[in-house]
């Protein structure tokens, strides 16, 4: 079975985003750039279905500029088999990243999908849903535990989704989208001798037009603005002056 | 021009989330019409009807919409979005589950999470957890949104009179099904809906701690309990109770942040608070920079003292 692993490269999740001068955006000039956190989680699950004999191939696929190489090489070391860079200078949103997946999985036919359920950086939470939508597949949201079964040739998948206030056990026929929630695994940390060695694993890379895909976005963003700065508050005392300036100042209480 | 909104409920009731939404779609202007897509779903149709601004509510009433899953209510929701310039769902997990799906369906962008409506095709919308507001504007014929529910007052539940009709409700996809739920049974609200939240770091020193110390706390508050990503990394909590950028956002009225030192990532998922109460040792902690108020103590004496206060 072979298991398609979509990570995109975001601004390091301990970077605080800083908003242009300009207002047109938000500032990545000399940003240290890492793999979205919740697509690692995806790599790393991924990765463990074929340590235990479940999954046969690992394939990273990233959309965007040259440099997502980078991120797919950390998937390699993870333990992704290989890489297929879709390249494109282009603002993606997330329904252009859906279809340009879309035509990857077309080519690439995955039994599986497994990305994280929302990028740092634009917080869509909508690529794992879309392509699943557009390929007409199930999908499985939030994991927090996935399963994969053959009942009689039918292969399918049981998933444990967090949800507002619990949990959902699903079961899913295959092939399916899965999408990443914290508690799913903890990633492993690449080793030198794996980051050596995912330097030479396979890397194709596509433009979206080859895939016959049109990315034009479809939202304009009109202006980024910094939101309303907090004034600074003022020490107490003691636990009185609290609760009297909760319950008086605030109102809280 | 008119809203459709998702109804978010369990068969039983109307959740609150749903007065949000609709308060969202009023800005836009045109009528709302409310859809239930459930399974013996007649009281949630009742009680959206008689939600404050709703012109009409739509039943999608069968045994396979029972799960509300994302295959069966998707592709109902994209036979009845033709008819709307516009279709809400609140930002839960339940919306986020199925509206991008409902949007790739209709070829449309999703604009997700919006605080602000400015106009019929602009809204406002933080980026990078709430360190950027981004108004974006939608070219497509159809908008398809969810909306943060803290960023909008909830619509009255009564005083509305709205017609109740059943719709098609399709079939089943017979792709995937409901195994089971496991719902937390906690006489404490709910994190990402609480109006309270008490909160704790890793200046606890032990999940003990955490729960000797901060319990008793909420209890007097009927608060939610949160946790920095560092009180969870150490095991003190479950990464459910996780505040932040890759953990929960939450904007309560009252946040207490209890030994916790202000990490970026932390700050991001809490600072859109009203107000902020921040206990801690160490009087540089960052976490003093976005606090309302800040007592500089030992938490282990400050925290029971401020439970007994309340009693």
């Amino acid at each position: 079975m072979k298991i398609l692993v979509p990570v995109k490269r975001v601004i390091d999740y301990n970077v605080k985003a800083r908003v242009k001068a300009d207002g047109s955006g938000v500032d990545l000039a000399n940003v240290k750039m890492s793999m979205n956190p919740f697509d690692e989680i995806a790599v790393e699950e991924a990765v463990r279905l074929k340590e235990a004999g479940v999954a046969t191939e690992v394939v990273a696929v990233s959309c965007g500029v040259a440099a997502c190489q980078e991120t797919l090489r950390t998937a390699m070391a993870i333990g992704a088999d290989r890489g297929i860079l879709v390249e494109t200078d282009v603002e993606l949103q997330p329904l252009a990243v859906a279809k340009l997946l879309k035509a990857v999985a077309d080519r690439e036919a995955p039994a599986l999908v497994i990305l994280g359920k929302q990028a740092i950086d634009d917080d869509a939470n909508q690529t794992g849903q879309m392509l699943a939508a557009l390929k007409g597949w199930p999908q499985a949201t939030f994991a927090s535990k996935v399963a994969l079964a053959d009942e009689g040739g039918q292969p399918r998948a049981t998933v444990t989704r967090e949800i507002d206030g619990g949990l959902e056990t699903i079961a899913i026929s295959l092939p399916a989208v899965v999408t990443t929630d914290l508690r799913l695994n903890e990633p492993r940390y690449a080793t030198l001798p794996n980051i050596m060695k995912a330097k030479k694993k396979p890397l194709d890379t596509v433009k979206p037009a080859e895939l016959g895909v049109d990315v034009a976005p479809r939202l304009a963003t009109l202006k980024v603005a910094e939101p309303p700065a907090r004034s600074a508050g003022v020490r107490v005392a003691d636990v009185a002056q609290l609760v009297d300036k909760l319950k008086n100042e605030a109102k809280v209480l | 021009m008119a809203t459709l909104v998702l109804a978010e409920h369990d068969n039983q009731t109307l959740r609150a989330a749903t007065l949000n939404t609709v308060s969202a779609a009023a800005r836009i202007g045109g009528d709302i019409h409310v859809l239930v897509a459930g399974s013996n779903a007649a009281a949630v149709a009742q009680a959206a009807a008689r939600v404050a601004g709703v012109a009409r509510v739509l039943v999608a009433d069968a045994p396979h919409l029972d799960a509300q899953l994302a295959e069966n209510v998707a592709a109902l929701v994209k036979e009845l979005a033709p008819n709307y310039s516009h279709v809400f769902a609140p930002a839960t997990s339940a919306g986020k589950n199925v509206l991008p799906r409902v949007a790739a369906l209709l070829d449309v962008a999703q604009i997700s999470d919006i605080v602000a409506v400015d106009s019929a095709d602009t809204f406002v919308r933080p980026i990078y957890a709430g360190n950027a507001l981004a108004t974006v504007k939608s070219v497509d014929p159809i908008k398809v949104v969810t909306v943060r529910t803290t960023a909008f007052e909830a619509a009255a539940a009564e005083g509305g009179s709205a017609a109740v009709e059943a719709v098609a409700t399709g079939t089943d996809a017979g792709q995937s099904s409901l195994v089971g739920r496991e719902i937390t049974r906690s006489a404490r609200p709910e994190l990402g809906a609480a109006k309270i939240i008490v909160s704790g770091g890793r200046g606890l020193g032990s999940g003990e701690n955490y729960r000797a110390l901060l319990e008793p706390l909420a209890d007097k508050l009927d608060a939610a309990l949160g946790a920095s990503r560092a009180a969870v990394d150490a095991g003190y909590v479950p990464n459910d109770y996780q505040v932040g950028q890759t953990g929960k956002i939450v904007a309560p009225q009252l946040y207490v942040a209890i030994g916790i030192s202000g990490a970026i990532q932390h700050l991001a998922g809490m600072k859109d608070s009203r107000v902020i109460v921040a206990i801690n040792k160490d009087p540089e902690a960052p976490i003093f920079q976005v606090a309302d108020y800040g007592l500089v103590g030992d938490l282990f004496e400050v925290v029971p003292e401020l439970a007994g206060a309340l009693g």
